[in-house]
Formats: C-alpha cells, sequence, structure tokens
C-alpha cells in the first residue's frame, strides 16, 4: 500500500499531470487559455510519431518472437471482449438505452494512446522496462471494440458497418502514423534512432507536458458541457470499467510472460478509453447515439483517473504480482 | 448587368459525414461546391466550439453549394439521405449568379 501511495504521489507531483490539472483547472475556472488547434494537431503528430519510432528501435534491438503475435492476438480479443463487459455493466449500473450503452462500451473496448504514452512516462521514470511492440498491440486495439459495439446494437435490428467506415477506422492518421513510425524504427534501428533523437528523444516529456495542458482543457471544457448529463453511476462505472479493463490487460501480461513494464502497457491499454478514433466512428454508424454521454465519461472522467491514480495502480499491481 | 436565378444550398453538418455529402452531391450532378469550417454555435444538441475538439468527431463543416433551380429537388434528396439520422441544417436561398451555364 505504502508503494502504491508514493508512486501516486511522485505521479501527481510529475510535471506532465501536473500540466493536465493546470489545464482542467483553468477550464473550469472558465479562463479563456486555449492551445490553437493546429498547435495540438502538430504536438499530437510529434507524439506518435516518437513513441512509434521508439517502439519500433526497441524491437529492432531485441528481435521478434512469437509473443509479438501473441501479444497483437491478445489485444485484439482484449479490444473485442471489453466492450461486452462493458455493455452489460452499463446497462445493469446506468440504465443507459442500448444504443449509449453500446456506444460508451465501444469507447472502452478501444485504447487511447496518450494514456499510453503517459504509461511509457511513468515506466521510464521507473527505470522498468517494457516490450516495444506494445505500441503495434496499441494500434491493434483501436478497431476491434467498435465492431463488439455495432454487433451488440445489429443483434435487435439491421445496422450494417460500411466498407468505406472500415478504411476510415483502419487508416485513420493516428494509426497510419503510429504503425508507419514503429516500421521505421524497426527498419532504422539504433542508426534510425540516433540520427533523430535530439528531437523525438530529449524534448518528448516537454511536448507531453504541453499536449497534457491541452487536454486538461479540452477535458475540462467537456465536463462543463456534459457533466449535467453524467450521473454518479455513470461516474462509478468510467472508474469501475478501468479496473476491470487493467485486471484483463494484467491476466494478458501473466499469461503472456512479459516484463513487469509490458504487463503494466496491457493493463494500460486495457484500462484506458478512446476519445478519438471510437468517437469518430460513432458519429458515424451510431449518430443517435448522445456523443456528450460517451466523450465526458471518456475524456472526463476515465482519462483523469488512468493518468493521476490509475496507471501508479497499475505500476504497483504489476510490480507485486511479476515480482519486478 | 445580366444574372440569372439560382438557389444557394447550405447544409452545416458534422465533419465525419462531409465526404459522404460532397459525394452524394456529386453523384447527383452538383457541379461545385465549398466547404467551410463552422467555429461554433448552438442548436438542438447545445452548445460547442471548433476549439478544444480533440479529434473531427465534433466538429462540423459547412458545405455551400448554388445551383439551377431545376437541380433543386435532385439536390435536396441526395443530401437528405445523408444528413437525415445526423446533426445539422440545410437552409435554401434565392440567389442570382451571373454567368449561369457554370451552374
Amino acid at each position: 500500500m505504502d508503494q502504491i501511495l508514493s508512486l501516486a504521489a511522485d505521479n501527481l507531483l510529475s510535471p506532465i499531470i501536473l500540466s493536465f490539472a493546470l489545464g482542467l483547472a483553468a477550464s473550469l475556472a472558465r479562463s479563456d487559455l486555449a492551445i490553437p488547434e493546429a498547435v495540438a494537431k502538430a504536438m499530437s503528430i510529434y507524439l506518435l510519431f516518437a513513441i512509434g519510432f521508439k517502439g519500433g528501435v526497441s524491437v529492432s534491438d531485441h528481435g521478434v518472437d512469437g509473443t509479438l503475435l501473441l501479444s497483437l492476438l491478445a489485444g485484439v480479443a482484449l479490444s473485442a471482449l471489453l466492450p461486452l463487459i462493458g455493455y452489460a455493466l452499463l446497462r445493469s449500473m446506468t440504465g443507459l438505452d442500448r444504443l449509449n450503452a453500446a456506444a460508451v462500451a465501444a469507447h472502452y473496448g478501444s485504447i487511447s494512446i496518450v494514456t499510453f504514452v503517459a504509461g511509457t512516462s511513468v515506466l521510464d521514470s521507473s527505470g522498468l522496462i517494457y516490450e516495444g511492440y506494445m505500441v503495434a498491440v496499441a494500434a491493434a486495439m483501436e478497431a476491434p471494440a467498435i465492431l463488439s459495439a455495432l454487433w451488440l446494437i445489429s443483434r435487435g435490428g439491421d445496422r450494417k458497418m460500411e466498407a468505406d467506415l472500415w478504411r476510415e477506422i483502419l487508416l485513420n492518421g493516428s494509426i497510419v502514423l503510429l504503425v508507419g513510425a514503429f516500421v521505421i524504427g524497426w527498419v532504422t534501428g539504433q542508426d534510425g534512432l540516433s540520427q533523430i533523437d535530439s528531437f523525438i528523444v530529449a524534448p518528448f516529456k516537454g511536448v507531453l507536458c504541453l499536449f497534457l495542458l491541452d487536454m486538461g482543457i479540452v477535458a475540462g471544457r467537456g465536463l462543463r458541457s456534459g457533466g449535467r448529463l453524467i450521473r454518479p453511476p455513470l461516474v462509478a462505472f468510467g472508474a469501475i470499467m478501468p479496473l476491470i479493463g487493467a485486471t484483463f490487460g494484467l491476466g494478458a501480461g501473466l499469461v503472456l510472460g512479459m516484463s513487469t513494464g509490458g504487463t503494466v502497457l496491457f493493463m494500460v491499454l486495457g484500462a484506458s478509453a478512446s476519445y478519438i478514433a471510437v468517437p469518430a466512428a460513432m458519429r458515424v454508424a451510431l449518430p443517435e447515439a448522445n456523443p456528450s454521454i460517451y466523450l465526458t465519461l471518456s475524456l472526463g472522467i476515465t482519462f483523469p483517473f488512468n493518468l493521476t491514480l490509475g496507471i501508479p495502480l497499475y505500476v504497483a499491481v504489476a510490480r507485486t504480482v511479476t515480482g519486478g | 448587368m445580366q444574372t440569372h436565378d439560382a438557389k444557394r444550398v447550405e447544409i452545416t453538418i458534422e465533419a465525419v459525414m462531409q465526404r459522404r455529402l460532397t459525394q452524394a452531391l456529386t453523384d447527383a450532378g452538383v457541379t461545385g461546391y465549398t466547404v467551410l469550417p463552422v467555429l461554433g454555435g448552438s442548436g438542438r444538441s447545445g452548445e460547442w466550439s471548433r476549439s478544444g475538439q480533440v479529434s473531427r468527431a465534433s466538429g462540423m463543416v459547412q458545405v455551400i453549394c448554388i445551383i439551377r433551380p431545376d437541380r433543386l429537388d435532385a439536390l435536396l434528396e441526395a443530401a437528405f439521405a445523408v444528413v437525415e439520422r445526423h446533426i445539422g441544417v440545410v437552409s435554401v436561398t434565392d440567389c442570382q449568379v451571373m454567368r449561369a451555364e457554370r451552374f
């Protein structure tokens, strides 16, 4: 317990979390603090490229074994399974209708790449190593949850997923950049990294701080505008579901025999909820679902929960269980 | 200066539906359109602003096209098939154009 509290305290007082808290507080206080849209977009491109590239370099260093493929399969299975659990929980706990419950559940099967990046940052600070290919697992977990959610809805009707939507999800810019940078890092290895490390390694945490400042502002705005829809049972879901997802992630990490850091990242991926790829897919496929509910839950409740309390908890649990 | 009657159709729609809408318009024989970003607004679905959106999922765009009056019904049918289930506004106004053959 002391370990968890100590790690949580260190995490809460890190520049990354304090930057997020600043953005959140400023937004809730109705400050006009804002990050220009183009700057936020540029920072997200930078972060995706850097995390993908570094993951690829790590795989280049350590080689590929069967665990990579099994991890990808486990990630896809986790992404497809979690919405079913989330849906059942939402229907029993919160009384949300089928459509909104399925839309929310899709977000909890998919992942938040920013939470993943924050998780890797905490692992780096803690000196815990992790499998570089977890970046590829993150990319693989984006889409299956959407399919599960649409299956939940199509059982009672005739909803089908158009081919164009599939293309948009699988080829959305974030996935292409993440996987592309991963491949570049894998191909070029340490030589490639040495050529650009002053750009993608040293400034990484500073950029992450600014990006999380922006995320805090966005989360605050979401809470202000959608907060009235988020009743206590939904808030409880936003905190319980990550713990369920993390437990499944822990199981996957242990079964696959991953490192402590890799297990933490599986927990983070299982716990995080999407707020980029899935909302866009839901607006196209399930436009009747209320975006204020799923965006506020994902971005306003679960994202801050994971960032502040979740990640330290997952690190502590994984360390205890794996002995790392 | 000689001017000609035309219809100006403004469709405000979610950004994720933009490509589907413009494709439908093109399929319906519309020869040109303009897409504008929408900064913010308020309506039945609540207030929102372009700044602070974390993804395109919440953004809006406005598609404007000017057409000959006899093409209006086909355009509206095509547009309605896309926007029917989505947040958005479709409005039609009379306007004048100088080079009718372009529309």
